[in-house]
C-alpha cells in the first residue's frame, strides 16, 4: 500500500467509527428526551405527603418525568399513586423526621454528596462525600446519620478501591472515618492493612450500632461503640446489617460463593440464641436489607435486562419464606412507621 | 562499562563524542503517541464511569474489586515480560503490540452485553492482559524509531500524546452522561470506537520494521554487500541484558519502586484534611495529568541533555517534594495544586525516562525485554510499596505514614546520590 493509500483508509474507517458512535450518543441522547418528557409509567399524585402515615421512601426508578426522585407511598397501599418529591437520590433513608440522601451530581466534575431533607424534604444542609454512594442509614431518633461510599481510584492508583464510612451528627460534626475506630476480631485488636468498613445500621440508644468489616475475602458483621471508639467481631461472613425494628435480630446477606463472583443469600441472626437463619430467596441480593416490619423483609433487586431499573422485593423471615414482589420501579426503600 | 550516572550523551558505545544532531522526532512515534491517545481515551472514559455503573446503573457493590484490581496489576506484571519476550525471540514487535492493544479494544464489546459482576470483571482481567502485552514492544519501537541523543525526548512526546488521551477519557465520559444520564452504552461505544482507532493507525500507519534483522542487515551491508538476506536471524539472549548498566538501572529503579506509594494514597491524604481536595477529589488525577503533559516533552529534552539517570533521580525529589507537600498541615487549595504538579513533575521525570534509560541500556534485539523487565521491576515494587504504605497508614495514621514515607524516600535519594557519585569519576571515560 502506498502512503497516500494508508491515510486514505485510515481516514475512512476513522470516519465510520466516530460517525457511528457519534450517531449511537445522538440516538441515545434522543431517547433520553423522550424518556424525560414522557409521563411518569406509573401512576403519581402531586404535593406533600404526610409524614405522620405510616409509608415506604424510595428511589424512584420508573421510567418517564420523576426518575431518579425520592416518592413515597403509604404502607397501606404500597401499590397505590406515587407522592414524587424535588429531590434526587441514590441512595435514602430516613427515621425521626430526619431524611438522608446520597447523591450523584453528574458534570466534567461529577462529585458526590450527602445531604439532609426535613421531614417535608427541605434540604438542610449537604457535605461532600469522596466517593460513589452506596449504603445510608438514619437512627431511630434522626439525630445520626452514617455514610458509606467507594472512594474510586483511577489506573495510576493501583489497588485503591476501598469503602468511606462515616457516621456524622445530623446537627453537624461527626465521629471521622470507622476505619480508625479500633477493629477487634475474636476478642483481639486485629488492624489489616486493607480493611473496609460498610453498611451501618443503627439501635435507638445513639451510642451503638452495627457494620460489616472486611479484610481480604473475610467479612464480619461487628458491634460498634461510638463513645469508646470501637468494633468488636461477633459473627462472620455477615454483610451489610440490618436491626430489626424490635431489636433482637440482626438481617444481613451472606456470601455462599467466595471469590471474584459472589453469591449473597439474605441470613437472619437471632442476637438472643446466636442462631442464624439463611432465607429460601435464590437469587443473589446486593442491598442492605430494611425491615417492613418485625417479621417482613424489603429489598431491592436490579430489575431483569433494564440497565437502571430495580425493584424492591419482600420476604417473610422464616427459611422457608418466598420472595414476592413488593414495589415495582424502586430502589433504596426506607420504612418510616 | 561505559555507564555514568551523569551521562550527557545517548549513551550507546558508538556515541563517545557529544552529539548535536538537531532533534527530529520519528513520524513513527507521533503515530505510536496517536495509538496510545485513542486507547487511552478508550480505557480510561471506561474505567472513569466503570465504578458508577457496576453501582449506579447495575446495583451491584464494588468491594471485591480492590483486591481484583491488585491480581490484575499482578498478572499485567507477568504478561508484560512475557511479551517482551515474545517481540524480541519473533522479532515481530508490532504484531504483539497489535495482539495486545487489539485485545483491550474486543474487550469493550463485552461490556456491551455484561451485567454480572464476574463478566465485568473478566473484562477488565482482559483489558489489562492487553495492556501488559502491548507496553514492552511498543517501547523497544519507540526506542528504535528515535535519535539515540534525543531518546528521552521521544519518549516524552509519547507519554504526552499518551497523558492528553488518559485526560480526555474521563471527561468524554463525564460529558457523554451530563447529557445523557445513564447513558454508559453510550460511553462504551464511544470508548470502542477510539479503541478500534487506535488499532486502525498502528495496523495501517506503523511501519512493522524487523529490528533485529534490520541490524543484521545493515551490519552485513557494511561487511560483504548483499547477502543480508540470507544471513542467520540473530538470537535473543537473555545475557544481552545482563550488563552492569542494566542492572544498576533494574537496582536504583526497584529501590525507588519500595519508596514510591500510589498517588491514591496522597490524594486520600490531601482528601482527609483539605475540602477543596475531597470537593474536587475525582478531578484530582486530572491536575496531575496536565502537570505530567506539560512537561513530559520539556522534562525528556533536559534528561537527554543533563543526564537521564540524574533526572530520574531528581525526579524522586519532586515526589519527596510531593510527600512532603500531602504532610503539609495547611489544608488550603495553594498546597493541594502544588502537590498535583509535584506529582505530574515526577511522572514527567521518570515514566518515560525509565524506558529511554531500558532501551538505552539494552540491545536491538533485547530491548522489548529490557524495557518490560524495567517496567515490571518498577510495578512489582509499587506493589510492595503500596501494601507496606496500607499497614503504616493503618498502624500509625496517615499523617505519620506519609512523613515516614518521606523519610524513607529522602534517605533512598541520599543512597543512590552516593552510589551514582562513587560511578561516575571514573566512566566517564569508558
Amino acid at each position: 500500500m502506498t502512503s497516500r493509500a494508508r491515510w486514505t483508509w485510515l481516514v475512512l474507517i476513522t470516519a465510520v467509527l466516530l460517525a457511528m458512535a457519534i450517531g449511537y450518543g445522538a440516538w441515545s441522547f434522543v431517547q433520553y428526551q423522550k424518556r424525560q418528557s414522557a409521563p411518569a409509567s406509573v401512576a403519581v399524585t402531586a404535593g406533600i405527603f404526610d409524614p405522620s402515615t405510616p409509608h415506604v421512601v424510595f428511589r424512584n426508578t420508573a421510567s418517564g418525568a420523576g426518575y431518579g426522585h425520592v416518592a413515597s407511598v403509604p404502607l397501606n397501599n404500597p401499590q397505590g399513586p406515587r407522592t414524587v418529591t424535588g429531590a434526587v437520590c441514590d441512595r435514602i433513608y430516613s427515621a425521626g423526621g430526619t431524611n438522608a440522601c446520597l447523591r450523584t451530581n453528574a458534570g466534567i466534575v461529577t462529585t458526590f454528596e450527602a445531604a439532609i431533607y426535613t421531614a417535608d424534604w427541605q434540604q438542610e444542609r449537604e457535605w461532600p462525600l469522596p466517593g460513589i454512594p452506596s449504603r445510608t442509614r438514619v437512627s431511630p431518633d434522626g439525630t445520626l446519620v452514617a455514610s458509606t461510599a467507594f472512594v474510586t481510584g483511577h489506573a495510576y492508583a493501583p489497588a485503591s478501591f476501598s469503602t468511606a464510612t462515616v457516621i456524622a451528627k445530623t446537627a453537624g460534626g461527626d465521629f471521622g472515618n470507622l476505619e480508625d475506630f479500633t477493629l477487634i476480631v475474636d476478642g483481639k485488636p486485629f488492624a489489616p492493612v486493607d480493611r473496609n468498613l460498610w453498611g451501618v445500621t443503627f439501635a435507638p440508644d445513639d451510642n451503638t450500632f452495627y457494620a460489616t468489616a472486611a479484610s481480604g475475602a473475610d467479612t464480619w458483621l461487628v458491634r460498634g461503640d461510638l463513645d469508646k471508639r470501637t468494633l468488636t467481631s461477633i459473627l462472620e461472613t455477615a454483610e451489610c446489617p440490618s436491626l430489626s425494628p424490635d431489636g433482637t435480630r440482626i438481617a444481613y446477606k451472606k456470601n455462599a460463593v467466595p471469590g471474584p463472583s459472589p453469591h449473597w443469600n439474605i441470613a437472619i441472626l437471632d442476637l438472643a440464641s446466636n442462631t442464624e437463619t439463611v432465607l429460601a430467596e435464590t437469587r443473589s441480593v446486593d442491598d442492605q436489607i430494611e425491615w417492613l416490619d418485625n417479621q417482613t423483609l424489603l429489598y431491592g433487586m436490579p430489575r431483569d435486562g433494564t440497565v437502571g431499573d430495580n425493584d424492591i422485593w419482600s420476604t417473610g423471615v422464616t427459611a422457608e419464606s418466598a420472595p414476592q414482589l413488593f414495589l415495582e420501579h424502586a430502589w433504596s426503600p426506607a420504612v418510616v412507621r | 562499562m561505559y555507564l555514568s550516572f551523569s551521562d550527557r550523551r545517548g549513551g550507546k558505545a558508538d556515541q563517545s563524542v557529544r552529539t548535536t544532531t538537531p532533534f527530529k522526532i520519528s513520524p513513527i512515534i507521533i503515530s505510536l503517541g496517536l495509538v496510545s491517545l485513542f486507547t487511552d481515551i478508550s480505557s480510561e472514559s471506561v474505567s472513569a464511569v466503570l465504578p458508577l455503573y457496576i453501582t449506579g446503573a447495575l446495583g451491584l457493590s464494588l468491594v471485591a474489586y480492590g483486591f481484583l484490581d491488585g491480581i490484575n496489576q499482578g498478572i499485567s506484571a507477568f504478561v508484560r515480560i512475557g511479551a517482551g519476550w515474545t517481540a524480541d525471540r519473533s522479532d515481530h514487535h508490532k504484531l504483539v503490540a497489535f495482539l495486545g492493544y487489539g485485545l483491550s479494544a474486543v474487550s469493550r464489546v463485552g461490556l456491551l452485553v455484561a451485567t454480572g459482576f464476574g463478566a465485568i470483571t473478566s473484562i477488565i482481567a482482559i483489558d489489562r492482559i492487553g495492556k501488559g502485552i502491548r507496553t514492552g514492544p511498543r517501547d523497544a519501537m519507540i526506542s528504535d524509531a528515535a535519535q539515540p541523543e534525543h531518546l528521552a525526548r521521544s519518549f516524552g512526546v509519547h507519554r504526552m500524546l499518551d497523558t492528553v488521551g488518559a485526560t480526555i477519557g474521563p471527561l468524554l465520559a463525564f460529558v457523554v452522561l451530563l447529557f445523557i444520564p445513564n447513558g454508559y452504552h453510550a460511553v462504551f461505544v464511544a470508548s470502542l470506537a477510539c479503541g478500534l482507532i487506535g488499532l486502525a493507525v498502528l495496523g495501517i500507519i506503523v511501519p512493522a520494521r524487523k529490528q533485529r534483522a534490520a541490524v543484521i542487515a545493515a551490519a552485513a551491508g557494511d561487511a560483504e554487500g548483499k547477502s543480508a538476506a540470507n544471513a542467520p536471524r540473530a538470537r535473543f539472549r537473555w545475557t544481552e541484558l545482563n550488563n552492569p548498566a542494566m542492572r544498576k538501572l533494574l537496582l536504583v529503579a526497584a529501590i525507588f519502586g519500595l519508596v514510591t506509594i500510589g498517588d491514591g494514597f496522597i490524594y486520600l491524604v490531601l482528601q482527609s484534611r483539605a475540602s477543596f481536595a475531597t470537593q474536587w477529589f475525582p478531578l484530582l488525577y486530572v491536575g496531575t495529568n496536565v502537570a505530567y503533559l506539560l512537561l513530559a516533552i520539556p522534562l525528556g529534552r533536559v534528561a537527554d541533555r543533563w543526564g537521564r539517570m540524574r533526572l530520574f533521580v531528581v525526579g524522586h525529589g519532586a515526589l519527596l517534594a510531593a510527600y512532603l507537600c500531602a504532610a503539609l498541615p495547611t489544608a488550603g487549595a495553594t498546597a493541594t495544586l502544588a502537590c498535583l504538579v509535584l506529582l505530574g513533575t515526577f511522572y514527567a521525570a521518570t515514566d518515560g525516562v525509565l524506558a529511554a534509560l531500558a532501551g538505552q541500556f539494552s540491545t536491538p534485539a533485547s530491548r522489548a525485554s529490557g524495557i518490560a523487565a524495567a517496567q515490571t521491576v518498577v510495578a512489582l515494587s509499587r506493589l510492595v510499596a503500596s501494601v507496606g504504605f496500607g499497614i503504616l497508614w493503618f498502624t500509625v495514621g496517615r499523617q505519620q505514614a506519609i512523613l515516614l514515607a518521606a523519610a524513607a524516600l529522602a534517605a533512598v535519594l541520599v543512597c543512590v546520590v552516593l552510589l551514582v557519585r562513587g560511578i561516575k569519576p571514573t566512566k566517564e571515560s569508558a
